[in-house]
């Protein structure tokens, strides 16, 4: 069984994100970039996976910038095999990641895709299910636990009632979540081996794929900021706060 | 359990300037040796903080053609000011009054954390391998007692020192020359300063505290290339320190104060000094209806010469900031840690090429200009124990009319762990609050620097006695590290009466000032899981 994972190089989460003066996006000039969070968690299952011996091969696919090469290598050094590098620079959104993706299975031929369940630049969480729908493949989406059954996968998906389990059938998408598993780190002669790894460098202009925009971006900018709390002495003041000036009760 | 070990010419430890420069400079010299370089933050640049105003000196030395590399090296210093400022009042020191050594007009005002970065990219080009995100956590020692390379940090450990699913452990690096460059108050580089007594007959080392905000400011109130000090206000006369304010390009101003760690009174808080200093309606003018975007510190190291400690010891050398190259009337570390590079790298390469014992380090360095630049300086920090009027006046004397050659050598007599008066001695100080427009709290400080560590791990600031706190510090200098904390780290809790010391170590900023302040020497700093720290921009 061979295992695609899609991760994406975004804006690291601890960073404070600091919006463009002309409200035309974020700074992202000396910023610390990292892997999309999501997208450790599916590398690592993948690499689980084939550790427990249940899949031959596990490919990286990072969808981006020059620099984007750092996520694949970062996957190869928690054990992905080789990478794949489908150039293109500026924004792009889903629906093209998803045909560019198309374009990548089909060539690959993998029996599973894993991807985050959503990215935490734009968060969009429409990846999977759009590669889902262009490929006509079952989808699970939120994943917390994965267990690989033959030509089935049996997946735990974090809903907000609870937990659900349903059964795919293979070739699948998998979306994951935070809880899935916890991300090993890269040890340092593991990023030496994955320096040799390949990464085969396409671009996304000779995959025959429209990626213009659909989307109109208009504006971005900051949220408001909070206003400074204030002390209440006693909890009537508080009580007459809350009906009077909040009027939430 | 035996770790895996991994073989390579020269282990550098550090990518600040000095480090940077030692590996670019040793490839050039032999591009076959084999170097690694380790960096805790989780990537090069972002545990850099500086003013910055450079001096491209060691620089020219290094690669004499960066302006053609497209270096992050932009902003002329066009205009200089030097203000003395009272609680309301300023008084302009004419530029040409100024010692020679506070001239800045061949300089540039830089981020030095890009200027690493774009380091980092020079090395890595002529093939240093470089690992962000791996701390050096130990020493390893050959059995004759000389220095064999270090251990990186084991990642993976939860709070109480188990094995988490995870786990990774550090591994063995074994150099030739292992080259120590961690900055001020280097974690390794204090075990080495003990272990070879390198500071042996050398005065006490001194420190100080610096802050770093980054404003984007109104187009009317900037002006690129423009460099100002200040002295006095906020401070007395008896607290060593002064402000920087640097005009730097995209209408950003760098905006920093530094604090002597010598200051007496434990109720002292240089947060809150750095904050109500941007209260004066000369430096409040300039960052009005403008944004604060960064904040940030980080100790710096002010002993120079009388404090510098041997730099070579068998198997390791000790350079830039680590050992304490700084020269502290001009504030600027960067351009003689380069410089302490450079000589490293041209000992190792002969040490290794012809055998030389690492000690040949010293003579390079009591030759070149470095030691010429910090013999200089070495009066003038000390002359400020005699408050800040007496101590401009002999500055002038000594720099002006003598050019630090004045045949006598003032001595530093206190660590500055030794400082601190009991609190019942001194005056509270109030601070007055903030005002979130611009002066601001801890908290929303800490949250600029997009600091993290690792929740479940163990806690890096170390008390080697974990009742001191409470039953003596508390009780006789009121817990300064509530204080003296950058980041908010240290708090004092109640719980039914009963003090509590909490250690918020997942906010650290990696200053170094705790490890160095703390009056018992009770805080040991060691290094967190690897990438875990401030994600500093353009610091
Ligand atoms: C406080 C909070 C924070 C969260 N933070 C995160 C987070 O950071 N990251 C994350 O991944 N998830 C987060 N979640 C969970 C996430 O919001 C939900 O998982 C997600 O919204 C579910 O999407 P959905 O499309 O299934 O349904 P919903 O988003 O619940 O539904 C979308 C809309 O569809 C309409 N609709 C739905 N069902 C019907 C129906 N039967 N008939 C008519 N109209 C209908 C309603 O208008 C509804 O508002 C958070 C949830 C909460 C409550
Ligand atoms: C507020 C302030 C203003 C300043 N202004 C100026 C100025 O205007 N001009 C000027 O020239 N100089 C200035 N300096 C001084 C200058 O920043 C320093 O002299 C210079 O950074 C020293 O370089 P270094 O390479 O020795 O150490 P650093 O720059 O401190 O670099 C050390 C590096 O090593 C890493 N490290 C530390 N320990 C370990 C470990 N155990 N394992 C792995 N990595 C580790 C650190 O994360 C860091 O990246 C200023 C300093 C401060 C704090
Ligand atoms: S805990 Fe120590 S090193 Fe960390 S920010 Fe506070 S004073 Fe600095």
């Amino acid at each position: 069984m061979k295992i695609l994972v899609a991760v994406k190089r975004v804006v690291d989460y601890n960073v404070q994100i600091r919006v463009k003066e002309d409200g035309s996006g974020i700074i992202t000039d000396n910023v610390k970039m990292s892997t999309n969070p999501p997208d450790d968690n599916a590398t690592e299952e993948a690499v689980k996976i084939k550790e427990a011996g249940k899949s031959k091969e596990v490919v990286a696919v990072t969808i981006g910038e020059e620099k984007a090469q750092e996520t694949v290598r970062k996957a190869l050094a928690v054990g992905a095999d080789r990478g794949i590098h489908v150039k293109i620079d500026g924004i792009i959104e889903p629906l093209a990641v998803a045909k560019i993706l198309q374009k990548v299975v089909e060539k690959e031929k993998p029996d599973l895709v894993f991807m985050g369940k959503q990215a935490i630049d734009d968060d969009c969480n429409q990846t999977g299910q759009m590669l889902s729908a262009l490929l006509n493949w079952p989808q699970a989406t939120f994943a917390s636990k994965i267990e690989v059954k033959d030509k089935k996968l049996e997946v735990t998906r974090e809903i907000d009632e609870g937990l659900e389990t349903v059964e795919i059938n293979i070739p699948a998408i998998v979306t994951c979540d935070l809880r899935l598993n916890e991300p090993r780190y890269a040890s340092l002669p593991n990023i030496m081996k994955a320096k040799k790894k390949p990464i085969e460098q396409l671009n996304a202009s000779d995959l025959g794929v429209d990626t213009s925009s659909r989307i109109e971006q208009i504006k971005v900018e900051e949220p408001p900021k909070r206003k400074a709390g204030i002390k209440v002495s006693s909890v009537a003041e508080l009580v007459q706060k809350l009906k009077n000036e909040a009027k939430v009760i | 359990m035996s770790r895996e070990a991994m073989e390579y010419d020269v282990i550098i430890v550090g990518g600040g300037p000095s480090g940077l420069t030692t590996a670019i400079k040793l490839k050039q010299l032999d591009s076959s040796l084999n170097i690694c370089l380790l960096e805790k933050a989780s990537e090069i640049g972002a545990h850099i903080l500086s003013g910055n105003v450079f001096e491209t000196r060691a620089l020219d030395e290094l690669l004499p053609n960066w302006k053609d590399l497209n270096s992050p090296i932009k902003t002329k210093v066009k205009k200089e000011k030097f203000l003395f400022l009272s609680k309301t009042k300023s008084l302009s020191w004419p530029t040409w009054l100024l010692p020679n050594v506070q001239q800045n007009h061949k300089n540039y005002i830089i981020s030095l954390a890009n200027l690493c970065r774009w380091l980092g990219e020079q090395a890595e080009a002529l093939g240093v391998e470089i690992f962000p995100g791996f701390p050096a956590s130990e020493i390893l020692y050959n059995e004759d007692g000389s220095v064999k390379g270090v251990a990186t940090q084991d990642m993976g450990i939860d709070k109480d020192g188990n094995k988490k699913d995870s786990f990774e452990p550090g591994i063995d690096l074994i150099g030739k020359v292992t080259v120590f460059a961690e900055g001020c108050r280097g974690h390794l580089g204090k075990q080495l300063i003990k272990k070879f007594e390198l500071d042996k007959g050398k005065d006490p080392q001194q420190y100080g505290i610096g802050f770093k905000e980054i404003w984007e400011i109104d187009d009317k109130n900037h002006e690129e290339g423009l460099v100002m000090h200040t002295a006095g206000w906020p401070l007395d006369n008896n607290t060593y320190g002064g402000s920087f304010i640097y005009h730097a390009e995209n209408k950003q101003v760098f905006l920093g104060y530094v604090i002597g760690l010598d200051y007496k009174n434990p109720y002292l808080s240089p947060f809150d000094e750095f904050q109500r200093f941007k209260t004066h309606p000369v430096i409040r003018k300039i960052i009005e209806g403008g944004k604060r975007i960064s904040y940030g510190a980080r100790a710096l190291i002010e002993g120079g010469f009388q404090s510098l400690p041997k730099m070579f010891m068998p198997g390791a050398l000790l350079i830039g900031c680590d050992a304490g190259t700084l020269n502290m009337p001009k504030i600027k570390g960067s351009h003689t840690a380069m410089k302490s590079g450079i000589i490293a790298a041209e000992t190792i390469f002969e040490s290794i090429k012809e055998n030389k014992d690492l000690s040949i380090f010293e003579d390079k360095f009591n030759k070149s200009w470095i030691y010429e630049e910090l013999y200089r300086a070495r009066n003038v920090k000390p002359s400020f124990n005699w408050g800040l009027i007496i101590g401009i006046i002999f500055t002038g004397i000594d720099q002006i009319l003598f050019r630090g050659k004045l045949p006598f050598t003032l001595k530093h007599k206190h660590a500055d762990h030794e400082t601190l008066k009991p609190a019942n001695k001194m005056q509270k100080i109030e601070y007055p609050k903030y005002d979130n427009v611009i002066t601001f709290d801890k908290t929303s400080s800490v949250y600029l620097t997009g600091t993290n560590h690792t929740d479940n791990q163990p806690v890096h600031l170390q008390l080697k006695d974990p009742n001191l706190p409470i039953s003596y510090t508390l009780e006789k200098f009121d817990e300064p590290a509530v204080r003296y904390c950058p980041a908010g780290v240290y708090e004092i809790q109640k719980e039914k009466d009963i003090n509590k010391f909490v250690i918020n170590s997942q906010n650290c900023i990696h200053c170094k000032t705790c490890d160095i302040k703390e009056p018992s020497q009770n805080i040991n700093w060691v290094t967190p899981e690897g990438g875990g720290g401030p994600k500093y921009g353009n610091m």
